[in-house]
């Protein structure tokens, strides 16, 4: 059996299995649907951040961009929520294009011009000037594409295709390519890997990833602030999660979600700086005692984590 | 018309190239992207808040405590965190998540201790002391505010500038006039050359770093009279602005980040004259069009390039 046949069979499916049955059986839904999400995002920054060490501070930006072209395309036009997430996906995109330009900023500098290119979409949107299009800082509301249910089904179908794309790349050589890139730039381009082009795909598909996830959490919501969307928690997050599993794997990322989202929702939101508190704390070990994820423990050991 | 924010953009300037050059020594002596910087920012405040509503003295007076108090917790906090940072595989990525954390914890430390109204301190209070030994002189101070080519400013705004001015000077002294400040040099362009000539690199390093966090300390002092209040949650924001500030001039350069504030600061005040409702747009557009066109700063030699 191919490895990616293997992949597909043991984690994929599993996971979408156990998410499509989990609403029947547990009933706070909107913590399933937020599982689902962090899902996606987290495994939207593997793709970039493990892939080809671009760490994305403002991956935020795409996932807001995409619920404001939820809501603009719901609003303005009066388009059925299914397409409008569609063309959250590719708002999503159009925002990627338009900050391809950052690839040419490496480590540091690229993570916060990333982060100041989310804040920047931020203002933008949240800018009264702009209340007539995007109903600047007052939010919006889209009651008539209200439907759980449904966002919760496109929830998973997103996070699925997000997944099939996470173990093409495991798989295949332009994973391995990517990989390379990472490593060393030089090097890779002498092997005669088309270097820009194979970071902007993973650029793009990691901005599609975040925009449709974006799109799908308007339809869920329907209710919300740009605050809320462009909460760099998000960002922090889905960066967190990912790290904690560890990046550039299948498993990392969905182990890291798991654990600690799950242990987040276990403390609960009673006192929010006590929280705050015990999250920065744990960030600040998890650097310095396991920068490499949960999955380095059994690396080290010499088994092949997925 | 125009003479008022120019001249109140120098003034804010020199205050912003305070807020940076802190920033500045770090990233450019370790390339440790200190994400707390705005917090420490944050504490230097509390520190003016504490000597005047505590001791009940003038806030300057909390200028040299901030900043002895902040060097040794600086080089406390280098101990602890930042050898086992550059350990792993990607410190220069891994720093951005560790500070982070650290921001978290100051944060939310901060807020169960003060919670989060927002403090100030009524402007003329500041150098107070200096008022006061002028009229046991016998001279006639002038209290209120200052005028400058006949635009009048408070007077707060001057004193901050001339501090300001001052510690600039001084970090221009201990960089290129003593033997710490040469051998910091030396790290700065060469990390491994340097270590390889048996400099002290951990010394070096840990000396940069408290300096770093004593001079945000000394820029919070005076965070409250330039921005009108602080909360606990008032780092973040500084955190950007000082990134787009250290961007603006150039990395490891004293000169540089003091040519960059005072750009910014102007830009500042002439889009808050002449363009209000965009102004909260600035710092991010202008970071993000310097790191495209000219990612070495104003005053850069040399590019990185990705």
């Amino acid at each position: 059996m191919p490895s990616f046949v293997r992949h597909l069979l043991l984690i994929v499916a599993p996971l979408i299995a156990a998410f499509a049955i989990l609403p029947g059986v547990y009933d706070n839904h909107l913590l399933l649907f937020n599982f689902v999400i962090f899902l996606i995002l987290a495994q939207g920054v593997n793709i970039i951040y493990g892939f080809t060490g671009y760490l994305p501070f403002g991956y935020v930006g795409f996932f807001g961009a995409g619920a404001y072209g939820f809501a603009i395309m719901v609003m303005h036009l009066q388009t059925p929520a299914p397409l409008a997430v569609l063309a959250a996906g590719v708002v999503g995109v159009l925002l990627g294009l338009l900050l391809t330009p950052l690839l040419r900023l490496s480590g540091a500098y690229f993570a916060i011009a990333n982060l100041a290119a989310a804040l920047a979409v931020l203002h933008f949107v949240a800018n009264p000037a702009l209340e007539s299009i995007t109903k600047g800082p007052y939010g919006v509301a889209l009651s008539g594409t209200f439907n759980p249910t449904l966002a919760y089904i496109g929830a998973v179908v997103i996070l699925a295709l997000t997944l099939g794309f996470v173990v093409f790349l495991r798989n295949s050589s332009f994973g391995m390519a990517l990989q390379a890139v990472r490593e060393d730039a030089v090097s890779a381009a002498m092997a005669g890997v088309n270097v820009v082009k194979m970071r902007v795909i993973a650029w793009l598909v990691s901005a599609l990833v975040a925009g449709l996830a974006g799109g799908v959490f308007a339809w869920y919501v329907s209710v919300f602030y740009p605050d809320n969307v462009f909460s760099s928690d998000f960002s922090i997050f889905a960066i967190v999660f990912a790290l904690f599993g560890g990046v550039a794997t299948i498993m990392g990322p969905i182990v890291g979600v798991v654990i600690l989202y799950g242990i987040y929702n276990l403390i609960g939101f009673t006192t929010p700086q006590y929280f705050q508190l015990i999250y920065g704390v744990l960030i600040m070990a998890l650097v310095l005692f396991l920068p490499a994820g949960l999955v380095s423990l059994a690396t080290r050991r010499g088994w092949n984590v997925p | 018309m125009l003479a008022y924010p120019l001249i109140a953009g120098v003034l804010f300037g020199l205050y912003f190239s305070l807020l940076g050059i802190g920033l500045n020594l770090v990233f450019g002596v370790m390339r440790i992207v200190n994400l707390a910087h705005g917090d420490f920012l944050m504490l230097g405040a509390f520190v003016a808040f504490g000597v005047f509503y505590v001791l009940g003295l003038d806030p300057l007076l909390a200028v040299p405590l901030a900043f002895v108090l902040f060097v040794i917790v600086g080089i406390v906090l280098y101990g602890l965190l930042v050898p086992r940072l550059q350990q792993s595989r990607d410190p220069e990525m891994l720093s951005i998540i560790l500070f982070f954390g650290l921001s978290q914890v100051i944060e939310a430390l901060v807020t169960i201790a003060f919670g989060t109204s927002e403090r100030s301190i009524p402007s003329r209070e500041l150098g107070s002391l200096m008022t006061a030994a002028a009229k046991a002189l016998g001279a006639k101070p002038e209290g209120g505010p200052v005028d400058i080519l006949g635009q009048s400013f408070p007077a707060a705004w001057v004193i901050s500038a001339v501090v300001s001015v001052i510690a600039i000077g001084l970090v221009y002294v201990y960089l290129y006039r003593t033997r710490l400040g040469t051998l910091t040099r030396a790290v700065m362009s060469r990390r491994d050359e340097a270590f390889a000539t048996g400099i002290n690199v951990d010394r070096v390093c840990a000396a940069a770093f408290g300096i770093g966090l004593g001079l945000a300390a000394i820029a919070g002092v005076f965070a409250p009279f330039m921005f009108g209040s602080v909360t606990p949650a008032f780092g973040a924001d500084a955190t950007v602005t000082a990134f787009v500030i250290v961007v603006l001039g150039s990395l490891g350069n004293p000169l540089g980040t003091a040519l960059g504030g005072i750009v910014y600061g102007i830009c500042y005040m002439l889009v808050q004259t002449f363009l209000s409702s965009w102004a909260d747009l600035l710092p991010y557009v202008l970071l993000i069009v310097v790191l495209l066109l000219r990612p070495s700063g104003l005053l850069g030699r040399k590019v990185r390039v990705a």
